[in-house]
C-alpha cells in the first residue's frame, strides 16, 4: 500500500461523497429553479420513447444490484442460504442484461442528441461532460463485469470491494483491500467517484427527487400565497420578495 | 360544507370580434421569453376549426381530463398514478412542438446587411427552435376566419362529432371565434397529474399556479390538462401556464386579457363554492348531467347558511360582497346564460362562456328574414341543427336544450330592447317566453350591452396586510432613518411631511389613475410624486422637466 492507494481510494472517496452530498444541499437551497429533467421530449418523441425507458430501466436495476452488492455482506446472503454459485449466477445474468440494456439506452440517446437539431441544439457544456463521464463509468462497469465473469474465470468483488466500499461509511477505509482489485473495476469505481462528484451540478439531480410522493398525496394540492414564500433563498432581511 | 372563493371568468362569444388584442398582450405580459415563443397562455381560435394545439379536443388521442373507471370513480384518463410514473421516462401523451407549431422569426438583419444587387433583399424565416431557415406551414391560428376551410376544417373534433357528413359548404358555413385562456378549474387534472405536487390551487381565490421551484419538468401536466393549457418552457425545462395575472388581481385590477379586451366581453368575479362536493359532483354518470352538477356546487352568495359557513372558513367580508354582487354569479343563475367549455372532461372548469347568437341571426338576414324579430329567431334556434348541435358539444356535452335556453334568452334580449330602441311599447310576452321579466330583461341588457367597467370586473383585493408592511419596510423610502420620530423624519411640518407612502402604492395609485381616465390634458396632475419610475409618457408632468424658458430665469 502506497500513498497513491491512500489518495485514491480513502481521500478521493470522502472528497467525491462530500461534494455530493454538500453540492446536493447548495444546489437545492440556491438553485430549485434549475432543479430539472429539463425534458426534450418537445423537440423528439420516437427515439426518446425508445432510449429513455431503455435507459432508466436499465440503470435503476443496476442501481438495485450495486446495492445489493456492496451493501449487503457476503455473510447476510450466506446466512440466507444463498450460495456463492446461485448469487453469482443471479448476479451476472441479471447485471450482464440490465447493463446491456443501460448501454444501449445511452447509445440512443447520445446518438439523439447528436443528430437530432433542436436537441442537439439544448444541449449545454455540462451535458456533454455529464454524458462522457456517465458513459465511461458504465462502459467500464460492464466491461468489468464482463472481462472478470465470462472471458476470465469469475472475481468475487464481494470479499474485497465491497468491504472497502463499506467501509468508508464506517469511516475505517481499507485502502489495501482495493488496491488488490483487477484494473477495470479499480478504474470503474474510480469513473464512478468521478460522476459522484459532479453529479450535483448537473441535471442527473433529477434522481433524488425521484417523485414517489406522488403515490400518497391527495391529487388535487391547496395551498396558501400566504405560506412561506419558496424562493430560491431566504429572503435577506427586510426583503419581500415579489410574487 | 367547505366554503372556499374562486375567481371567475365569463365570455360574451357575440361580442368577440377576433381581433386577437388579448393574446396578444397576454403574451407580451407573460410570455416574450425564450422558451415560451410557441407559448399563448390566452388564445382566440376559430370555429369550426382544429384549435391550437392541432385537435386538443380530441381525447381519444389526447387522454386529458378525467374518466370514470368501471366503478363509477373518478381516474386521470390518461391513466393512475402508478401508470404515470412507470410512463415517467417518456410521457407517451406528450404533445410535439409541431402539434403547437415551430416558432419563427425573420431574418431582418439581411435587409440592411445584404450587399448592393439586383434584387431586393428579403428576410427569410428562421425557425426559433434549430435557428435553421424553415417553411412556416402552421401557427397558433394558422385556420383563423375559416382560412384553408373546406380542407382544415373538417379536422376540428367537435364537428367530427356533431355530424359525419357535415360538408363545410364553404358558402354557407357559420362562425364564430373562441377565446381560451386556462380554466382554473375546481379539479385541476393538471396539478393531479402532477408527480411532484408542484401545480396548486390557491385557497383564496382558486387561481391555478406552477411552483417553478417545485416543478422538476416531469411534464405529464401537459397530458393532464384537456385544454392544453400548461406549457412546457423547452428552454427553462418547466412547466408554465395562466396565472390569472395573479400580481393584478390581487389589488383589484382585471387580467391584461380582459382589461385590454376591444370587445370588452370579459367579466370577472367572485363565485363560492363548496370543496367538499367537487369529486362528487365530478364522478356523476351522465356527461350531460354535469352542468347541472357543477352548478349545484357553487353557492348561494345571499343564502345566510353560505355566509356563515364562508365566515367560519375565514373568507373575509369584502370577498362575501363581491361575491354577492358578481357578474359571474349573475350571469350563471341570475340570468342563465353562461355555460361552461366542456364540462365532460369533469376537471369543472371556470372560465364559462356565453354561446353567440350570430350564427343564427346570421342564417336569418342572410335569408331575408328579419335577424331581430323574436319569433323568427326562437324559430331559427330551434331548426338550425347544425349550429347548435356544434355549441351544444362545446358547452354541454352534447346536450341541445340548456344551448337552446340560452340562445332563447339573448334572442328574447335582442327583439325586447329593439322595441325599447325604437320607442315602442315593451313587449312583456317576449321576455315571458323565455321566463324572465321585463326589468330582468332590461338588467340582462344593462350587464351584456352596456357592460360597464365597475360592472364587469368586481375584484376583491387579496388580503396580505402583513405583506404590505414588509414591502413598506423594504421599499418606504431610500432613507433607513426615515422612521417615525427619526431624524430623517420631516414631521407633519416639513417638507414630505408624515410617512411616506411607499413607492409602490404611490406608482400603483398614479398609474391606476391615468389608465382608467381618457384625458391626455390632465393626465399632467399625477398624484404624488413624478419620476422616471412612474411617468408613463403622457403629458409633461411638472417638476420632471425643465420649465420653457427656465433658462432666461435663472
Ligand atoms: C427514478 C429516478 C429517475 C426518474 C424518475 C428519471 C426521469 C427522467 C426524465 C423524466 C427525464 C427526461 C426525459 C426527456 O423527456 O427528455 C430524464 C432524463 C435523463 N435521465 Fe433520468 N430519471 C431518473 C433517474 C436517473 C438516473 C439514476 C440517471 C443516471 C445515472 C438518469 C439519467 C438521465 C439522463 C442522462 C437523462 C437525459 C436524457 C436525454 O434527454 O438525453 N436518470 N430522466
Ligand atoms: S384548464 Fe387550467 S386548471 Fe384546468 S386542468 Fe388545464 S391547466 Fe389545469
Ligand atoms: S381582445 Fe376581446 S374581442 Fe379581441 S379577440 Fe380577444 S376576446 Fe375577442
Amino acid at each position: 500500500m502506497n500513498a497513491l492507494d491512500v489518495v485514491l481510494w480513502v481521500v478521493a472517496p470522502y472528497v467525491a461523497l462530500t461534494v455530493f452530498v454538500l453540492g446536493h444541499v447548495w444546489r437545492y437551497r440556491y438553485d430549485k429553479f434549475g432543479w430539472t429533467t429539463r425534458s426534450s421530449q418537445m423537440y423528439e418523441s420516437r427515439l426518446l420513447r425508445i432510449g429513455s425507458p431503455l435507459f432508466h430501466f436499465g440503470i435503476l436495476v443496476v442501481l438495485l444490484g450495486h446495492i445489493g452488492g456492496l451493501v449487503i455482506p457476503k455473510s447476510w446472503t450466506e446466512a440466507a442460504g444463498v450460495s456463492e454459485h446461485a448469487y453469482h449466477v443471479v448476479a451476472v445474468v441479471l447485471g450482464t442484461i440490465a447493463g446491456v440494456a443501460t448501454l444501449g439506452g445511452l447509445a440512443i440517446l447520445i446518438y439523439r442528441r447528436r443528430t437530432v437539431g433542436p436537441v442537439f441544439t439544448a444541449t449545454t457544456r455540462n451535458d456533454k461532460l455529464m454524458y462522457a463521464v456517465l458513459a465511461v463509468a458504465i462502459v467500464l462497469g460492464l466491461a468489468a463485469t464482463v472481462m472478470a465473469n465470462i472471458v476470465g474465470g469469475g472475481y468475487d468483488y464481494r470479499t474485497t470491494i465491497s468491504p472497502w466500499f463499506r467501509s468508508i461509511f464506517y469511516f475505517q477505509p481499507d485502502p489495501a483491500l482495493m488496491a488488490g482489485a483487477p484494473l477495470l473495476f479499480r478504474l470503474h469505481a474510480l469513473s464512478a467517484l468521478l460522476l459522484f462528484a459532479i453529479w450535483p451540478f448537473t441535471r442527473l439531480v433529477h434522481m433524488l427527487t425521484a417523485p414517489v410522493g406522488y403515490l400518497t398525496r391527495p391529487y388535487v394540492v391547496y395551498r396558501s400565497r400566504d405560506e412561506q414564500p419558496t424562493g430560491s433563498r431566504a429572503p435577506r432581511r427586510g426583503w419581500e420578495p415579489s410574487r | 360544507m367547505r366554503v372556499m372563493a374562486q375567481l371567475a371568468m365569463v365570455m360574451n362569444l357575440d361580442k368577440c370580434i377576433g381581433c386577437h388584442t388579448c393574446s396578444v398582450t397576454c403574451k407580451q405580459a407573460w410570455t416574450n421569453r425564450a422558451g415560451t415563443e410557441y407559448v399563448w397562455f390566452n388564445n382566440v381560435e376559430t370555429r369550426p376549426g382544429q384549435g391550437y394545439p392541432r385537435t386538443y379536443q380530441d381525447q381519444d388521442k389526447w387522454k386529458g381530463g378525467w374518466e370514470l373507471n368501471s366503478r363509477g370513480r373518478l381516474k386521470l384518463k390518461a391513466g393512475g398514478r402508478l401508470k404515470k410514473l412507470f410512463s415517467i421516462f417518456a410521457n407517451p401523451l406528450m404533445p410535439s412542438i409541431q402539434d403547437y407549431y415551430e416558432p419563427w422569426t425573420y431574418d431582418y438583419d439581411r435587409l440592411f446587411s445584404a450587399p448592393m444587387q439586383a434584387d431586393t433583399p428579403v428576410a427569410r424565416p428562421r425557425s426559433l427552435i434549430t435557428g435553421e431557415p424553415t417553411k412556416i406551414s402552421w401557427s397558433a391560428n394558422w385556420d383563423d376566419n375559416l382560412a384553408g376551410g373546406p380542407e382544415l376544417a373538417p379536422a376540428d373534433p367537435v364537428l367530427r362529432k356533431v355530424s359525419d357528413q357535415v360538408k363545410l359548404d364553404f358558402e354557407n358555413a357559420f362562425m364564430f371565434y373562441l377565446p381560451r385562456i386556462c380554466e382554473h378549474c375546481l379539479n385541476p387534472s393538471c396539478a393531479s397529474s402532477c408527480p411532484s405536487g408542484a401545480i396548486y390551487k390557491r385557497s383564496e381565490d382558486g387561481i391555478v399556479l406552477v411552483d417553478q421551484d417545485r416543478c422538476r419538468g416531469w411534464r405529464m401536466c401537459v397530458t393532464g390538462c384537456p385544454y392544453k393549457k400548461v406549457y412546457f418552457n423547452h428552454r427553462t425545462g418547466k412547466a408554465e401556464k395562466c396565472t390569472f395575472c395573479f400580481p393584478r388581481v390581487e389589488v383589484g385590477l382585471p387580467t391584461v386579457c380582459s382589461e385590454t379586451c376591444v370587445g370588452r366581453l370579459r367579466y370577472i368575479g367572485i363565485i363560492l363554492y363548496d370543496a367538499d362536493r367537487v369529486t362528487e359532483a365530478a364522478s356523476v354518470a351522465d356527461d350531460k348531467e354535469l352542468l347541472e352538477a357543477q352548478k349545484s356546487v357553487m353557492l348561494d352568495p345571499h343564502d345566510p347558511a353560505v355566509i356563515d359557513a364562508a365566515r367560519a372558513a375565514g373568507i373575509p367580508e369584502d370577498w362575501l360582497e363581491a361575491a354577492r354582487n358578481s357578474p359571474i354569479h349573475k350571469l350563471i343563475f341570475e340570468f342563465g346564460v353562461a355555460l361552461p367549455l366542456h364540462p365532460e372532461y369533469r376537471t369543472m372548469p371556470m372560465v364559462w362562456y356565453i354561446p353567440p347568437l350570430s350564427p343564427v341571426v346570421d342564417v336569418l338576414s342572410g335569408t331575408g328574414h328579419d335577424g331581430e324579430d323574436a319569433g323568427n329567431l326562437f324559430g331559427a334556434i330551434d331548426a338550425l341543427r347544425i349550429p347548435i348541435g356544434y355549441l351544444a358539444e362545446l358547452f354541454t356535452a352534447g346536450d341541445p336544450e340548456p344551448v337552446r335556453a340560452v340562445l332563447r334568452r339573448l334572442a328574447a334580449m335582442r327583439s325586447y330592447m329593439r322595441r325599447l330602441n325604437l320607442g315602442q311599447e315593451p313587449d312583456e310576452s317576449i321576455a315571458a317566453a323565455v321566463g324572465m321579466t321585463g326589468q330582468g330583461v332590461q338588467d340582462m341588457h344593462r350587464l351584456l350591452a352596456i357592460a360597464a367597467y365597475d360592472e364587469r370586473y368586481v375584484i376583491p383585493k387579496a388580503h396580505a396586510e402583513q405583506g404590505a408592511q414588509l414591502e413598506e419596510l423594504a421599499l418606504g423610502s431610500g432613507c433607513s432613518l426615515d422612521y417615525e420620530g427619526g431624524p430623517g423624519m420631516n414631521g407633519p411640518f416639513g417638507e414630505a411631511s408624515g410617512m411616506p407612502a411607499p413607492i409602490a402604492v404611490e406608482n400603483f395609485h398614479a398609474l391606476k389613475e391615468r389608465q382608467r381616465g381618457d384625458d391626455l390634458d390632465d393626465a399632467g396632475e399625477l398624484r404624488g410624486r413624478v419620476n422616471l419610475l412612474n411617468w408613463d409618457g403622457k403629458g409633461t408632468p411638472d417638476g420632471l422637466f425643465p420649465k420653457n424658458g427656465k433658462k432666461e430665469e435663472s
